[in-house]
């Protein structure tokens, strides 16, 4: 019998069945059955994603991939948004962005999350890549509007431009002005980020007076509301509109441009901004309300009823983000009118105040929870909370993938039984077969790390704080979790038994970051010399390791997987547990 | 309400978390419960008392394992002091006015750090925070002439750069002033500030 090898098979063929393959994932697991599935797949991939960028260098990258034109890459942990990791970390592009200049000219999409990007990186990806169309710049910093300037007088064939939650450095500078008249390419500008001197208004209008391809636009909290009319009516084709301040004092011109403006955007299904929003000119976009598939309140300093009188007009609505302003009762009126909600985000107002502003309970999400069949992905602060309302949340909702509570007392008990959590947050792993995203908060014993390393096995991050007893309630995770990828822990009581016992576990995760836990000095550099394929790095303000004992609590340990060995752009208070480090400090 | 929450967890646990008590159970029947007690003994240095109790260099860590949890019902954490917590993201203040991060520097620590100057409603607040995120310095708190424990020996002095660019001593101005104008903190050696001539107490105390 003739055995069919994978010879007979044309390569031209291979590839053509491979471009059907989208998914990285999918990409990686046909890059492994022969070797010459993996030869023809590494020439024809075209996009890929590094979801650490110290876990693999340009370098190794370009070697493998000759012919990419779609990145994606991600630096600092995901704690670095709530300032946990200090300034000057790591996670800068320019090293990228260098050897990509020379490798990949036809680069044509770069996403970057979480990445220092200096002026010099941008004006480098202005000058190497031609043909860019993508910019997305998530959460970066370290550039300006001059580093924006180059972009936009170079890259002719820009599509989208997106600067969610950057730090742009404020310099006055009309950098919009840069791009050329004949420019016309935009379909989506994200500049919500921009501070005051950063956006030329007239430039931003004739930008939009020129792009007939504009779906997407996000203003910044400059531009005044008398101006969006002018702004909308050049771009009725828009899908997406974030504002900028939403108060004014009521004038009915104003009103009724407004009110026309956004009559006419026929295809407006999200909307977003309403920074200062004032009650006044809400009705304005209620033609638009019943199309609202989106819609971002988070902003908007609106109270009860207006802001339900609003979300009671939405009926279509998939995604919702809100204030805690919305209350218990406005979040009943969502769980009413809107059967096709999946997302739901409600942000405290007043995150750091001792006493209750909003009378926001657990009533308010369970009544989502019973309310919205399609509920997936839940974030929630709230200041009380109860085992009863999770369980009963979690047997509403077995079709959650992303449950993130956060109980503005991060170690409060069940209000009504005065008993920790564990029990409900269990609930929530055993009914929800299909949680990817988790992340826990209020009075937690050892018990609720049991409950998640028995049930949650397709979890794939975790969220921890101020949680569990003992090392036991680690390695229940560690253990259990099968799916994990991301873990990350502040202010609970483990320590190196849990850790130590699990070491190879940490290979098959992307990461695992504790601070202000207690690992200890010797446990790190011990997991630096048995775990060759992890970076073990220890940052500490008191000073270098070797000034420490072996058994003092590190202060924050940040462990990764890398094929590239230990990173060399380490800041001072930055120290890594490789074998020839440790073995040079000792 | 949690320090009343703390007062009951402490008069209705005997000894220790009753699951049992609890009607919300989990768990196949019959199936053994693990007790916390049979988790490793902790030889750790760092636990809930390191977060509640925010005495400046206090080496006080000894976590009792069993009673960590009374303690942390008994003295829930203070919101204005912990770093990282609630986790709301930094620059994207909602609903707030206005947004104010400056950086703050210390002398010989390799780390800076940012603070919106916003969430806090007076100078007291913000030395507070200041000391528990620069836990290993001394920060000279003169406000209230209170005493605190020297962990090096090595005062600091609380400065900050104001619009024109001047170094001034945190304090002199009104509170609001100070955070409109204050563009950067930097906590200067008691030693060094002396030569900039920013000795000279505070006009303003914390009350303003």
């Amino acid at each position: 019998m003739q055995k069919k090898t994978a010879y007979s098979f044309p390569d031209e063929i291979l590839e053509h069945v491979f471009s059907f393959i989208q998914s990285g994932k999918d990409r990686n697991a046909a890059s492994v059955v022969c070797k010459s599935w993996y030869e023809i797949e590494r020439w024809c991939r075209r996009k890929i994603f590094v979801g650490n960028c110290y876990a693999v260098s340009p370098t190794m990258v370009i070697r493998r991939f000759p012919d990419i034109r779609s990145i994606e890459l991600k630096g600092k942990p995901h704690f670095a948004d709530f300032n946990l990791v200090p300034d000057g970390w790591g996670g800068y592009v320019l090293p990228w962005i260098s050897e990509m200049a020379g490798a990949y000219p036809w680069l044509e999409e770069i996403r970057l999350k979480r990445m220092v990007v200096t002026d010099e990186s941008l004006e480098l990806v202005a000058k190497s890549f031609t043909n860019l169309q993508v910019l997305v710049l998530f959460s970066c910093e370290g550039f300006s509007t001059d580093g924006l300037a180059a972009i936009a007088a170079s890259c002719k064939n820009l599509r989208e431009l997106d600067l969610r939650d950057s730090e742009v450095d404020d310099l006055s500078g009309h950098w919009l002005n840069h791009f050329p008249d004949t420019y016309t390419s935009l379909v989506s500008l994200n500049i919500s980020c921009l501070g005051s001197d950063d956006v030329s208004f007239s430039a931003l209008e004739r930008l939009v007076g020129r792009c007939p391809n504009l779906r997407r636009l996000l203003l910044n909290r400059e531009v005044p509301l008398d101006k969006i009319a002018n702004l909308l009516s050049r771009a009725p084709q828009l899908i997406e509109f974030g504002t900028g301040t939403y108060a004014a004092e009521l004038r009915s011109d104003v009103y009724s441009n407004l009110a026309e403006a956004f009559c006419n955007c026929k295809e407006l299904k999200c909307l977003s901004g309403f920074w200062d929003a004032v009650p006044a000119y809400l009705p304005v976009i209620y033609s638009v309300c019943s199309r609202l598939t989106s819609l971002n309140l988070s902003y908007a300093p609106i109270q009860n009823p207006d802001l339900t009188k609003l979300v009671s007009q939405c009926p279509s609505l998939q995604r919702m983000l809100v204030l805690d302003y919305i209350e218990d009762s406005g979040l009943e009126v969502l769980a009413s009118s809107c059967k096709d909600l999946q997302e739901l985000r409600v942000f405290p107002s007043d995150p750091f105040g001792e006493e209750p502003n909003v009378s926001l309970t657990e009533k308010g999400l369970v009544a989502v929870s019973s309310g919205c069949p399609k509920l997936q992905s839940v974030l929630y602060f709230c200041r009380q909370m109860s085992n009863a309302a999770l369980v009963t949340i979690a047997q509403n909702c077995p079709n959650f993938t992303r449950f993130r509570l956060c109980l503005l007392d991060p170690k409060i008990a069940d209000y009504r039984t005065l008993q920790p959590l564990d029990v409900g947050f269990g609930a929530i792993v055993e009914h929800c077969k299909d949680l990817r995203r988790l992340s826990l908060s209020g009075l937690l014993t050892d018990r609720v790390f049991e409950y998640i390393g028995m049930h949650a096995k397709k979890l794939e991050m975790l969220s921890v704080a101020f949680a569990g007893e003992s090392d036991l309630a680690l390695h229940h995770v560690l253990s259990g979790c099968e799916s994990l990828r991301k873990l990350e822990i502040m202010n609970c009581p483990f320590g190196d038994k849990a850790l130590l016992a699990n070491a190879a576990k940490l290979e098959t995760m992307r990461s695992l970051w504790m601070s202000s836990c207690s690992v200890s000095l010797g446990a790190c550099k011990m997991l630096g010399q048995k775990m060759p394929r992890l970076n073990i790095e220890v940052m500490d303000e008191k000073g270098p390791p070797d000034s420490r004992a072996e058994s003092d609590p590190v202060d924050k340990l940040y462990i990764y997987r890398s094929v590239a060995g230990p990173r060399f752009d380490m800041p001072p208070f930055v120290w890594t547990m490789d074998e020839d480090f440790a073995s040079e400090l000792s | 309400m949690s320090s009343e929450n703390g007062k009951r967890l402490l008069e209705t646990d005997a000894g220790g978390l009753n699951f049992e008590a609890t009607e919300l159970t989990l768990g196949l029947p019959g199936e053994p419960r693990v007790t916390s007690d049979g988790g490793a003994k902790l030889g750790s240095k760092r636990g809930f008392s390191e977060t509640v109790d925010l005495k400046l260099g206090d080496n006080n860590r000894e976590v009792k394992l069993g009673h960590s949890l009374q303690e942390a019902a008994k003295s829930p954490v203070s919101k204005t002091q912990v770093v990282g917590w609630p986790p709301v993201r930094g620059f994207a203040k909602r609903g707030k006015k206005s947004c104010k991060y400056v950086k703050v520097a210390v002398d010989g620590a390799p780390y800076l750090r940012k603070v919106d100057l916003e969430i806090y409603n007076s100078y007291q607040q913000l030395l507070t925070s200041l000391e528990d995120m620069f836990s290993c310095f001394t920060i000279r708190n003169y406000l209230n002439e209170k005493k605190i424990e020297q962990v090096n020996g090595i005062e600091y002095m609380p400065t900050y750069e104001d619009k024109d660019g001047d170094w001034m001593l945190v304090g002199d101005v009104p509170w609001q002033m100070f955070v409109e104008s204050c563009k950067r903190l930097r906590l200067m050696k008691s030693s060094e500030a002396v030569g900039l001539g920013l000795t000279t107490g505070p006009k303003y105390s914390s009350t303003n």
